[in-house]
């Protein structure tokens, strides 16, 4: 089970439900649960899309789109049937948000789904859930069923004569099933590969059919736009940044945890008052902004509200919003390399760049990190990770390339402490500290 | 179809019955349908790749190759309980590393490494969603988190006794 967190900033719109028994539909429906779909059911499809514009809710999984604008781009007139696909196949490293959603409040899932579907026009939605996750999986289909009985789901939702039907389903173990193509090939039972864009999801998604697929997060946030309405909503976050995201807060802090906080809540303050700083008085030396694909922050540059605008000129991304924190005693090739690690382990294999360069880079940060490395090794770490930007069906590619080039751009002293067969300057002190204790 | 003569017990086969009815189309019950199988028999064996092959209407080697992408899908039996030590980034931090060597010294297997009485198979999984609470380690499917060496020792001990041996 996860565990809950809290502080004083703490803004509770999506965690609002959290640890209240709202699992059960009856406590759900207690606690104002189902009111904003049945609102929406009145509002009808311009209406909510509206709504959802003017709260400048941005999309939860890391790119930050528009919500509002993705619905919008869904054809009105469709040969083929329309689909809502809800991705909870969260997998970035540095991520575990979407996990606290399914296990404190799965039915705000449910009715995000619904009040999409409602939207855009479609009768159908699929909850995605990565296969790690079978409790979540139990309690997923337990909410279904019980939505089904109380004619909230099924052939006429609320009396309404409109019809809905919703799906849990698990994935099997893949980073890159998260991303949204990838995920409706997964969904298919197929080889999670992405697909070439254009077309878009929008227009050609699932089983050839116009697909709204979002983040978890973002749909669980959509009933409380409703509730709240969208102007309401909007005026807790920044400019173009509506509202409050979790913020996973891992690594080296004292209070590690989820903390749902305003869109462009401070990052050093994040980091210092509500993480409650750097565990044995140590110093910060680094921040991972927004999970392990987005570029490194040293910690002079955390003085930045958190949304996507103000983390993007800041030369990072607001990503998934899973806050790392990384102390003094942190070797940043070995880093480097575990997250590397990664990338070449989950790569489909799909577009050469990705499948060789993630392969090269861990090769060569494997070397250098053991202490055999050359000098113009980090030059080339550099050229590989550049050379994959922009040249992969997905983003997997560049989430690889772009903390690598951070890395070596920013610690480009520690890089070089290996060289020469020095080794690791760090990993010898962890063994040092080991023996003395 | 092979409904009639099926390796799978009768709770599973009613309810891959119904799993295959749920989607537009088939072949989108694939997935699922091998990590339930996987969950009742061990592992994808040959005969459960040719029921589901049967069972979805597509050909054995298009389940082998879509098994082959998922890395919670395995061909060879794992232990009684699989611990999966996570060892990406934050739980890197947090002495996730330290966790598996402790892990791989106790049970005397490697990464993928089974143990001689079958009870324990370990393994050095990527990030399972429990950064906030690192280091942690999956058991099957229920997840350990915020461990040190020694409630891990104590968490497998647990799982040894439930195992009877």
């Amino acid at each position: 089970m996860a565990y809950l967190t809290t502080h004083p900033d703490v803004v509770p719109i999506i965690s609002l439900r959290f640890g209240k028994g709202a699992i059960s539909i009856d406590k759900y429906i207690e606690l104002g649960g189902y009111e904003s779909t049945r609102k929406a059911i009145e509002m009808g499809p311009e209406a909510i899309i509206a709504e959802m514009k003017a709260s400048n809710l941005r999309g939860r999984g890391g790119a930050g789109f528009p919500t509002g604008m993705k619905w919008s781009f869904v054809p009105k007139q469709s040969e083929k049937p329309k689909y809502i696909l809800v991705n909870g196949d969260e997998s970035e490293p540095a991520t575990c948000k979407d996990r606290l959603i399914f296990e404190h409040d799965p039915h705000s899932v449910i009715e995000g789904v619904i009040i999409a579907g409602l939207a855009v026009g479609a009768k159908m939605g699929f909850i995605y859930l990565r296969g790690e996750y079978r409790y979540l999986l139990k309690i997923m289909e337990k909410a279904i069923d019980e939505a089904y009985a109380k004619g909230f789901l099924g052939k006429n939702i609320f009396g309404s004569g409109i019809e809905f039907e919703a799906v849990s389903h698990t994935g099997a173990g893949a980073y890159e099933v998260g991303e949204e193509s990838a995920l409706m090939e997964s969904l298919e039972g197929k080889r999670g590969i992405p697909r070439i864009r254009p077309p878009f999801p929008a227009v050609v998604g699932l089983y050839g059919g116009p697909t709204v697929i979002n983040n978890a997060e973002t749909l669980a946030t959509v009933p409380h736009i409703i509730r709240m309405g969208g102007a309401e909503y909007a005026k807790i976050g920044t400019e173009r940044n509506g509202g409050t995201r979790l913020f996973c807060l891992s690594g080296h802090v004292e209070k590690p945890g989820v903390y749902e906080l305003p869109m462009g809540y401070n990052l050093k303050k994040m980091i210092y008052d509500v993480g409650g700083g750097i565990p044995g008085g140590k110093k910060l030396k680094a921040v991972v902004p927004g999970g392990s694909s987005t570029p490194i922050l040293t910690a002079d540059e955390i003085d930045i509200g958190m949304d996507f605008d103000q983390v993007g000129k800041a030369g990072s991304m607001l990503g998934s919003g899973g806050v790392v924190a990384l102390d003094e005693t942190v070797c940043m090739v070995e880093f480097a390399l575990r997250t590397m690690k990664f990338y070449q382990h989950e790569s489909c294999g799909w577009c050469i760049p990705c499948r060789e360069g993630t392969d090269w880079l861990k090769k060569s940060l494997t070397r250098l990190h053991a202490g055999g490395g050359v000098d113009k090794d980090i030059d080339n770490i550099r050229y590989l990770a550049e050379n994959m930007l922009g040249r992969t069906f997905c983003p997997l590619g560049d989430a690889a390339a772009m903390p690598t080039i951070a890395f070596v751009k920013k610690f480009r002293k520690e890089f070089e402490d290996h060289l020469d067969g020095k080794g690791c300057p760090y990993h010898h002190s962890h063994e040092h500290e080991a023996v003395l204790a | 179809m092979a409904t009639q003569s099926t390796i799978f017990s009768p709770e599973l086969a009613a309810r891959f019955d119904k799993l295959v009815t749920l989607y537009p189309l088939r072949r989108s019950a694939l997935i699922p349908m091998l990590l339930y199988a996987q969950d009742e028999i061990g592992y994808i064996s040959p005969a459960v790749m040719a029921e589901v092959a049967a069972r979805i209407g597509i050909q054995e080697n298009d389940v082998l190759s879509v098994l082959s992408y998922y890395s919670l899908l395995r061909t060879k039996p794992a232990g009684k309980f699989n611990v999966q030590v996570c060892t990406n980034i934050c739980c890197m931090l947090r002495g996730g590393n330290e966790l598996f060597e402790h892990c791989s010294k106790r049970l005397g297997v490697g990464h993928k490494g089974v143990t001689p009485d079958g009870v324990f198979s370990l393994e050095e999984v990527e990030c399972i969603g429990a950064c906030s609470w690192a280091p942690a380690v999956q058991i099957n499917y229920d997840f350990h988190e915020n461990l040190t060496p020694e409630s891990m020792d104590k968490i497998l001990d647990q799982y040894r006794e439930k195992a009877g041996k």
